[in-house]
């Protein structure tokens, strides 16, 4: 596995490589060495990549039909929908694709928080991540606005408000983000250009996130570092190819049921009315995704701190590997942790839930209680837990769970490889 | 791995429940069979063909369908008019087209490239023959609300004289499934309105059944050819998933760790 040994075969290929060291860096990513006990949550990594390609191929083909003006946009899309061929394929594929990106990425997350794979010496990749989830955010909730329905509009209108809670320069920028004074064709417009260009910085984050993974290598379900590469780890190709290849394709079975069978059971019925500035819904929801951080917003009664509130919940997960103080990774030898694990996440489930319906009664006071809990999982019980909690015995190595083997930097050695 | 597929079915099941919750108060719609649901869900092209006579012969003097074109009637998976019924039904409306050679506006029969006639000028327009309220567009209005199919089938059959105690306003009708009771369209659906071109008994019911599940063709033009995608493309995903597992299952083999 010591791939900067790399030398391509043909004459050709040796001189191409010295110049531009393609087949080396090839030849890194089919060998690189990965954990042999990775589990089957390993794989949304693999499958969130393939998110990311489904978003941006189907979104250049839309953009290739739609038009970005608040008198055509609506009419555009429904052109999509019936005279273009396939359209409705591809617009179904593009607009459930962004749940599934969604759903694909917090397990991703999830599996992040149970495994402890943000933590020393992953930091960096996991930062990488958190901006990557701010900016899918960010693309998502751009894209609900281009279709110009109801719910683009009025969901357009709730977001950019919130910047009008920061003191003083508020109304300025919200006035300068709309592109006037209220959402109009000049919002949309500028939505439609970030909407294109966001996809594109994920992807480049994307090969920072892979490429700082790749310095420590994968963590693992047992949560220790590798000791000895060629017992733990099997190479990437064909091993974690053919397992992601597997995973992916039964996501890809749930896609399609989304897209051909339920195609607008995630959105909302209100977006197949077109954008009237003077009619508002009874409700405005966003996208399910969106939901937990919304109930959060809506649970402080102050315009201002909910902004906050909002924001910090999403943030306070990048110092997420300073808050937990635990030295051991995996949560399966962290009974306490565990348990702790799985409050948040009904926590967030529940934030999600109550997001969805009417801010107001027991409604609200749900969502107080699960936004407080949620403050109190990163800012009280993490660190303390990792003082407190009296964890299990780790074993010494991947493939030797009880056996003892003498503790080493093999680690850093397949660090070298990488290295270059 | 079983375990791990069990969380993941859960998973998917949760996203789906804040959205489905959200009507939790509404009245139980009434329930038909729609032919156009479940895996080989096909529109009923008789039904279709009604359909469209409910919506020009009653629907059409006020609901513009604004997004559908005349040759929208004769194409596959719809109610597959032949070409010259549907150049027939296009023919039969006056189409403002222009300017012409002189610079004058003028009006030609339709063509099958035309979209369906409005039948106001403007929203504006629409709104003052109706007593300030809009009567939608109805090119997606099936999925332009909560409901669905059901919905608006139920609700050209909800109604009712107002409760005792309700005073309702000139103009304005009880509906039992409209939000908030209150609607500003009249009952427009009594038996035998109608007569079906194709012999069928024009009960209210089959009124809104029929003119509903052209409503849903109107929104979902490509229904019937999403379906049969749909089935093959699962299929082909879950033979092609079997392969790769037992492939799988060759690789790993080679080493004593199981997947």
């Amino acid at each position: 596995m010591s791939d900067q040994n790399y030398i391509p075969k043909s004459k050709f290929g040796k001189w191409f490589n010295d110049r531009l060291p393609l087949l080396t860096l090839a030849s890194h990513l089919t060998d690189y060495p990965t954990p042999k006990n990775l589990n089957y949550w390993w794989t949304f990594g693999g499958i969130l990549t393939f998110c990311l390609i489904t978003q941006i191929v189907t979104g250049l083909t839309l953009a290739m039909h739609y038009i970005a003006h608040a008198d055509m946009a609506f009419e555009s899309v429904e052109h999509i929908m019936r005279d273009v061929n396939y359209g409705w394929l591809i617009r179904y594929i593009h607009a459930n694709g962004a749940s599934m990106f969604f759903l694909a990425v917090y397990i991703h997350i999830f599996r992040s928080l149970f495994y402890g794979s943000y933590k020393s010496p992953r930091e960096i990749i996991w930062i990488l991540g958190i901006i990557i989830y701010l900016l899918m955010m960010a693309a998502a909730f751009m894209g609900y606005v281009l279709p110009w329905g109801q719910m683009s509009f009025w969901g357009a209108t709730v977001i950019t408000n919130l910047f009008s809670a920061i003191p003083l320069v508020g109304e300025g920028i919200v006035t300068w983000l709309w592109g006037g004074y209220s959402v109009d064709n000049p919002t949309l417009t500028r939505f439609f250009t970030l909407h294109y260009l966001i996809p594109f910085l994920i992807l480049g984050l994307v090969v920072l996130h892979i490429w700082a993974l790749h310095v420590p290598g994968n963590n693992n379900p047992v949560g220790i570092d590798i000791q000895k590469p060629s017992k733990d780890t099997v190479p990437f190709h064909p091993y974690i190819v053919i397992k992601d290849g597997f995973a992916l394709l039964m996501f890809m079975i749930v896609f399609a049921f989304f897209v051909f069978y339920t195609p607008n059971i995630l959105g909302h019925a209100d977006n197949y009315i077109e954008a009237n500035p003077l009619v508002t819904p009874a409700h405005i929801v966003p996208e399910w995704y969106l939901l937990p951080f919304y109930a959060i917003l809506r649970s402080v009664p102050d315009k201002l701190l909910g902004v906050i509130a909002m924001l910090s919940a999403i943030l306070i997960l990048a110092a997420l590997p300073w808050l937990d103080t635990s030295k051991i990774r995996s949560a399966v030898f962290r009974p306490l942790y565990k348990q702790f694990y799985w409050i948040l996440v009904a926590d967030v489930l529940i934030l999600g839930y109550v997001g969805a319906m009417p801010a107001e009664g027991l409604y609200l006071l749900i969502a107080r209680i699960a936004t407080t809990y949620y403050f109190l999982h990163f800012l009280v019980i993490l660190p303390i837990l990792g003082f407190r909690e009296k964890t299990l015995p780790v074993p010494m190595s991947i493939t030797e769970p009880v056996l003892g083997g003498s503790p080493n930097l093999a680690m850093a050695k397949s660090n070298e490889s990488i290295k270059r | 791995m079983k375990n791990f597929f069990g969380i993941l079915f859960l998973l998917s099941l949760l996203i789906g429940i804040p959205i489905s919750s959200n009507s939790a108060e509404k009245v139980e719609y009434l329930k038909t069979d729609w032919s156009f649901k479940g895996l080989f869900g096909k529109f009923d092209r008789g039904s279709l063909q009604r359909g469209y006579q409910v919506y020009t012969e009653v629907c059409s003097s006020c609901h513009s369908m604004k997004y559908l074109s005349y040759r929208n009637l004769a194409e596959k998976g719809g109610p597959e008019f032949t070409t010259q019924q549907a150049k027939t039904i296009a023919a039969s409306f006056e189409v403002v087209d222009g300017p012409n050679a002189d610079g004058e506006m003028f009006t030609r029969p339709g063509k099958l490239s035309d979209k369906f006639v409005m039948p106001y000028e403007n929203v504006k327009a629409a709104q003052a023959a109706n007593g300030g309220a809009y009567p939608p567009d109805m090119s997606v209005l099936v999925k332009a609300r909560a409901g669905g199919v059901d919905y608006i089938y139920s609700l050209l059959q909800g109604y009712e004289d107002p409760p005792a105690g309700m005073n309702l306003d000139d103009g304005v009708y009880y509906n039992k499934y409209m939000y908030g009771n209150k609607i500003k369209m009249s009952n427009q659906l009594s038996d035998g309105l109608i007569e079906y071109a194709d012999g069928t008994n024009s009960t209210v019911e089959q009124m809104s059944k029929d003119v509903t599940t052209f409503l849903m063709w109107a929104a979902e033009p490509h229904l019937e050819s999403r379906h049969q995608m749909g089935f093959k493309a699962i299929i082909y995903l879950i033979i092609l998933t079997i392969l790769v597992y037992f492939s799988m299952k060759r690789i790993w083999s080679r080493i004593e760790t199981k997947v």
